[in-house]
């Protein structure tokens, strides 16, 4: 049974062609969501040191130096052309969820916002949800053994407030609303972003039509997806599922029809 | 129906999929937010940068429980960077010690002390030092002093705990008295000071929106400053063009539409190729400089430029390797400066000479007075247009590629969007920090840039100004209710030791009787009131002579020395560490341990305080514990949520933060400790007949306490700091008098407790207002929030353009009008002209924006009060593998040096040796940490982000040195060798220079061995080297070798400095030329 979109979904639109790469949003979100300081490595990845999104870091901004020229910018780092890229990634909150199709204790859960949330109440730590995200999102936390990933700040939503990541961003590039709203200033965004030269600008996960039925946690990119790491055609892995079940119902009919001739045949 | 098991509601409820409500929990039904089920949310301001972000603080059942950003601040709309949001840890989490510890000598390890038991022993330390060390003469000069005990720290503190900290030291006669606004900005207050009148930024944060072209020099806002530059973009998503010069591409220039790469410490020659740019093509704003500036002044017959003498001015002594500036001033006036070096001319005022000052070639006592020549038509030879035109003639666009390793190309962009973006109707803002600050020239760097912007008539004006981001919450208000030892509150210099010096000789030296400093006499004997109460009579002086007296620097690092010579035996270590923060930390340490005692307030333990077990040298052999002498005593500091106070931010914004809930075990704020410690020592010392201690006894020290703490009313002391006479509080620095009947302790302060309510606490929602933010705490001078605003109206008083109009006059009225509160006399018209008797303000005309000046102009050349040249000119940093392209003069002259076993300087450009150290380094601070660490190193959320020392080099430099990236390599310079792990990044490019390829080596310097994220510190290598106007350590500039591997450990780290050393030829005279 597919999921319908919940009326007044809301979302985050994450604009990286304003981002400022300071993390801000990952230090708010532990700090509201207490989640675990996830280790202390120098991993020489331009300066992402918390590596990807996962179970103690749910808000993760990663740093792309490419040389590639950025829009109108003029880098004048040597003779080449420079950018370096920054984009806060998190849990897209998809409107076909894989990891909510897959949990078998109803620990995920789809809010009444439209969000996905871990309940680590009811979560067994099966871990079923951890390959059935698209986007490598959840992750299960060594200390407590189940399964930790953005909440879009549920506990704060019920007061009326926005995420913690939000409500932080010095420069704005996460905003926070209703979605349907959202995607629409998204589009007037890319527009300006594409004028202003930067004609590999692209939005990615707002589209209802794409493989996950769009995210809830959508992005304005400054280059392909695969660059910042993003599946560049996400899929919801529980796609196949009602086709897999019919098939399983045919091939089950057919194996009853066949016992059954065999037994008449007995007979 | 509600069901309470799962499978019932999916089958029941509107949920049949069984992925929705129906599977939602009690435990999720019952979550609730913490900041909405707070007992009460109580106002803040963030301890991290001088953004001044403000702050929500959440408190359920007397503990925090959260943090987060306060939307109606105009300035930071609810935001904060990583470490603001961090604040959380910071105060309730993070490894914070709350047990007073005490180290007797020789000790290997800490013990737990009584609070109450420390704070005597301290007490008892103080007073025996200071008997031991007191002087009441230096060279049959009075000076009434020790330079036995120290201070350092104060910029992460509030006003009111700064006031506490200078009155209390200085009237213990302790005048080395310093905090980080020396080692960050005092560069600032110089230039900036000289320029304009006033040594703070011109302008403000929100205003950024307004600009058309935003130049961010000598500045990583986007890294240092994240929430302030919202600012930046807004100016962006206007239309404004962002330019970023930087040795490296940082997350600032990620942003902005062109990136200029430039050779560390070049930027005298790139600004002032810009200002030739302008000059020659007639692209400056005609009419506001003629106005405005003292461009037309006429200079003596026998001012010598740095062109006639090959990178020197006239009136240098190679021997002193002092200027003097006579023959720098006006021809028919000699003028004193509004800021920067205001007692070197002391003698020429009162008419005769210090002793040991002769080589301050005297002159008869030039009265301040006199009208100085002009040419309006800007033609005459000696005008200062004319000089400035001669002197910046050779900073051409090839020079800007020889030196600074600029391509044309660029220069030129630069140049055309600067130039586009200024006139009547356009405006371009300047962003620097401690990029320009920290050279051994740096206070020439501030100088050039205001230069440049009086010429493009971008002073005063909406979207123009020159901001300065300082870093700490209130290094600003440390710099205002100073904790440096050259400053009385309110910018009144600290006097100088001279013969028979009375009140009245100070204020006729140091005080110019045009301006608004012709009030001096007003603000010095009020504040001699607030300091000394009943005991300060016109009979006595106001007590004048209880002032404790200078006698040449005694900045931080001459304290150092003084230390390690045995002069200084006490120090007090508030907030700040130097072990990791300033220049070659190594000598910070051994300095310490030459000491007889040392206290240090902190809010864990930071290298500062155990430097003695643990530091480098412990593992070197170079120091063992057992015979380090120096009695240790660590306090617990409270955190900003403990206790309440105001800091001032980077645009002289005051703003209070309340307390929130009360500190754990012995930890203090600082005003409790300042506070109890004068109050013991002066219990300790009643009833004493002598004189050393009267100043101490008479000093006016009841400020009311309350609760279990006993902790001191800040707001009693922010009373003072306003100040009040027989009516009540005060509402502006007009109504101090000099006849004792006002007393204020710290006059640019006065109306900020105006009619008894606390101004810096007000809180009016930013979006109820317009973006100056009027009624959004409260900043000096007089709430006026853009400086010199007078400038954006014409000299007939309208404004330059619609577009740009902030402040008018309005001649109905008969008053001046506008957005902003008029940085001007409300009813003075446009054409008032000064009778030639008047004095003070009434001697500025209805056209002299800059009512700070003796002038009232805008100083294109600075004629007093630079002791370096009145004219920025390009030197070499002291360090540098780089010849002086511009003059034989390859360094400043007048620059502080230091000799010393421990801070040896290296050889430059093409002396022999110098290719030992051929790369430039420059240090910088990252987004993830904070200074020296200590609010970010042990935050585990900080920590994380940016865990361990690093090095950005090139990937030719990489190749060129054989180092792997992410590997380690070490840093060798004469000092000291530190490693790092090696990031190798197209970030910071190799420079074409001069027919060579020139590396650069980019090292933050947050980290040290303490907490969680670790590493060696960049301020190891670091010599220290000042500017001789700030006494500010040049460390965004220096040379170094770089090699692959570990650094050795053991005394084999001395001895890989020793050998590079020997290789170089470094002796004790290296780099210590003229």
């Amino acid at each position: 049974m597919r999921e319908q979109p919940v009326p007044g979904r809301v979302g985050f639109f994450t604009d990286t062609s304003i981002c400022i790469g300071c993390k801000a949003c990952e230090v708010a979100c532990k700090e509201w969501n207490a989640v675990p300081q996830g280790g202390l490595d120098f991993t020489g990845m331009s300066y992402d040191n918390t590596a990807g999104l996962g179970a103690d870091t749910w808000r993760h901004v990663a740093f792309i130096e490419q040389r590639r020229p950025l829009g109108h910018q003029e880098p004048g780092v040597g003779d080449m052309d420079f950018r370096w890229l920054m984009a806060s990634d998190v849990c897209k909150h998809c409107t076909h969820a894989a990891c909510l199709d897959v949990c078998p204790t109803g620990s995920l859960f789809r809010t009444e916002y439209g969000t996905v949330v871990v309940q680590e109440d009811v979560c067994n730590g099966c871990g079923y949800c951890v390959p059935a995200c698209p986007f490598g999102v959840i992750g299960k936390r060594e200390s407590s053994g189940v399964a930790a990933k953005c909440t879009m700040c549920y506990d704060r939503l019920g007061a009326g407030q926005e995420p913690a990541c939000a409500k932080t961003c010095p420069t704005d590039s996460i905003q926070f609303g209703d979605l349907d709203e959202l995607r629409e200033r998204a589009q007037r965004r890319l527009e300006q972003v594409r004028e202003a030269g930067a004609t590999s600008a692209r939005l990615y996960g707002h589209d209802p039509g794409d493989g996950v039925g769009g995210t809830g946690a959508f992005f304005l990119l400054l280059d392909e997806p695969e660059v910042y790491g993003l599946p560049p055609d996400p899929v919801v892995t529980t796609r196949d599922l009602p086709s897999m079940w019919r098939h399983v119902g045919v091939a089950a009919l057919g194996l009853l029809a066949g016992m059954a001739a065999v037994a008449w045949r007995r007979r | 129906m509600d069901f309470a098991w799962p499978l019932l509601r999916q089958l029941t409820g509107g949920d049949r999929s069984g992925r929705g409500s129906a599977v939602k929990s009690a435990r999720t039904a019952g979550l609730r937010a913490r900041t909405a089920e707070a007992d009460r949310v109580v106002k803040s301001v963030c301890p991290y940068c001088a953004v001044g972000c403000a702050q929500n603080v959440y408190v359920r059942e007397g503990k925090v429980v959260q943090i987060e950003g306060d939307p109606d601040s105009p300035i930071s709309r609810g935001r904060l960077c990583p470490k603001g949001a961090a604040t959380l840890q910071l105060t309730t989490a993070s490894e914070r010690g709350d047990r007073a510890l005490y180290r007797p000598p020789g000790a290997a390890d800490w013990q737990e002390i009584d609070l109450a038991t420390a704070m005597d022993m301290i007490a008892d330390r103080i007073i025996a030092t200071r008997r031991d060390t007191w002087e009441w003469d230096r060279d049959g000069m009075r000076v009434a002093r020790t330079l036995g005990i120290a201070s350092l720290g104060g910029a992460t503190l509030d006003n009111e705990e700064n006031y506490l900290i200078k009155k209390l030291l200085t009237a213990l006669g302790v005048v080395q008295i310093e905090n980080q606004a020396r080692v960050c900005h005092s560069s600032t207050v110089v230039g900036l000071g000289t320029s304009f009148g006033r040594g703070g930024a011109t302008t403000f944060l929100q205003d950024l929106q307004h600009s058309d072209c935003v130049v961010i020099q000598g500045s990583n806002f986007a890294e240092a400053h994240p929430v302030g530059f919202q600012w930046v973009m807004e100016a962006k998503a206007r239309g404004a063009v962002i330019i970023h010069v930087d040795p490296r591409f940082t997350r600032t220039s990620a942003l902005a539409d062109l990136h200029v790469p430039i050779r560390a410490g070049s930027d005298v020659a790139f600004l002032g190729a810009i200002i030739n740019h302008v000059l020659d093509n007639d692209l400056y704003f005609h009419d506001y400089v003629v106005a405005y500036t003292n461009a037309a002044d006429i200079l003596r017959q026998d001012y010598r430029d740095a062109e006639d003498l090959d990178g020197l001015f006239s009136g240098f002594n190679q021997e002193s390797r002092l200027y003097d500036d006579e023959t720098w001033q006006y021809e028919g006036a000699q003028i004193a400066p509004a800021s920067g070096a205001r007692d070197v001319d002391y003698a020429r005022r009162v008419g005769h000479l210090p002793p040991g000052r002769v080589e301050v070639l005297g002159g008869t006592g030039l009265p301040l007075e006199g009208t100085p020549e002009r040419d309006e038509t800007l033609r005459h030879p000696r005008c200062v247009m004319q000089v400035l035109r001669r002197h910046f003639a050779r900073y051409t666009p090839e020079m800007v590629e020889r030196v600074c390793g600029v391509p044309r190309h660029l220069f030129e962009q630069v140049c055309r969007h600067l130039t586009e973006n200024s006139g009547p109707d356009k405006t371009a803002e300047f962003v620097y920090a401690v990029g320009w600050t920290q050279h051994s020239d740096g206070s020439q760097f501030i100088r050039a840039a205001s230069i440049l912007q009086l010429l493009l008539g971008n002073i005063g004006r909406p979207g123009g100004g020159i901001q300065a981001l300082r870093g700490h919450a209130s290094i600003q208000g440390s710099s205002d209710v100073p904790t440096l030892f050259n400053l009385l509150p309110g910018y009144i210099p600290m006097p100088h030791a001279h013969e028979n010096e009375r009140l009245r000789d100070f204020l006729h030296a140091d005080a110019p009787n045009k301006g608004c400093w012709a009030h001096m006499p007003a603000y010095m004997v009020s504040l001699l009131k607030a300091w000394w109460g009943e005991s300060a009579r016109a009979d006595n002086d106001y007590r004048f002579g209880y002032l404790p007296r200078l006698t040449g620097s005694h900045s931080t690092y001459d304290t150092v020395l003084a230390q390690l010579d045995g002069t200084c035996k006490g120090y007090l270590l508030l907030g700040e560490n130097p072990a990791v923060g300033s220049a070659n930390t190594k000598m910070q340490r051994l300095g310490m341990a030459a000491l007889d005692w040392l206290v240090v307030r902190d809010l864990n333990l930071i290298e500062s305080a155990t430097w003695w077990k643990d530091g480098p040298e412990i593992e070197t052999g170079e120091l063992r514990t057992a015979d380090i002498a120096t009695e240790v005593f660590f306090l617990p500091a409270a955190c900003h949520t403990e206790k309440s106070g105001s800091f001032t931010n980077t645009n002289r914004l005051l703003q209070w933060h309340h307390q929130a809930v009360e500190p754990a075990g012995d930890a203090r704020s600082d005003l409790w400790f300042m506070y109890h410690l004068g109050r013991i020592i002066r219990e300790k010392l009643a009833g004493s007949r002598d004189p050393m201690d009267a100043p101490v006894l008479e000093l006016t020290w009841d400020y009311p306490v309350e609760g279990e703490l006993a902790e001191p009313s800040s707001e009693a002391v922010l009373a003072e700091i306003n100040g009040w006479d027989e009516h009540g509080p005060l509402s502006g620095a007009g109504e101090l008098k000099d006849d004792g009947s006002t007393v204020c302790g710290c006059w640019i302060y006065c109306g900020v407790y105006a009619d008894g309510v606390n101004r810096a606490a007000r809180r009016r929602q930013g979006s109820e207002q317009d973006w100056i933010a009027a009624e959004w705490g409260w900043a000096w001078p007089a709430n006026r929030r853009l400086l010199y605003n007078r400038a954006s109206a014409r000299p007939d008083g309208s404004p330059w353009s619609e577009r740009k109009k902030l402040v008018w006059w309005d001649a109905d009225a008969s008053v001046w009008t506008g957005y902003d509160v008029p940085d001007f006399e409300a009813g003075k018209s446009p054409s008032y002209r000064p009778p030639p008797d008047a004095t003070g303000t009434a001697a500025l005309s209805g056209t002299d924006p800059f009512i700070m000046q003796a002038d009232g102009k805008g100083w294109l050349f600075a004629p007093s009060g630079v002791v370096d040249g009145p004219l920025p000119t390009h030197y070499e940093p002291q360090d540098s593998p780089v010849a002086n392209p511009l003059y034989g003069q390859q360094r400043n002259p007048a620059r502080k040096l230091y000799p010393h076993e421990h801070n040896r300087y290296q050889p430059s450009g093409d002396e022999p040796g110098a290719s030992v150290y051929p790369y430039a380094v420059t240090t910088y601070r990252l987004t993830e940490h904070f200074t020296a660490g200590g609010m970010s190193r042990r935050t585990p959320y900080l920590a994380e982000l940016q865990p361990e020392m690093f090095c950005e080099v090139s990937p030719a430099l990489a190749a060129e040195r054989g180092l792997v990236h992410g590997d380690w390599a070490t840093i060798i310079t004469a000092r000291n060798a530190i490693e790092a792990r090696v990031m190798v990044t197209d970030r910071i490019p190799s420079l074409r220079l001069d027919g060579r390829v020139l590396h650069q080596i980019g090292l933050p310097f947050h980290f040290g061995p303490n907490g969680l994220a670790t590493g060696d510190a960049a301020n190891e290598l670091a010599a220290i080297s000042l500017d001789p106007n700030s006494h500010i350590q040049e460390v965004k500039a220096l040379s170094a070798d770089i090699r692959p591997g570990r650094r050795p450990r053991g005394p084999a780290l001395p001895e890989l400095v020793r050998a590079y050393r020997r290789r170089a030829g470094v002796d004790e005279r290296t780099g210590t030329e003229v």
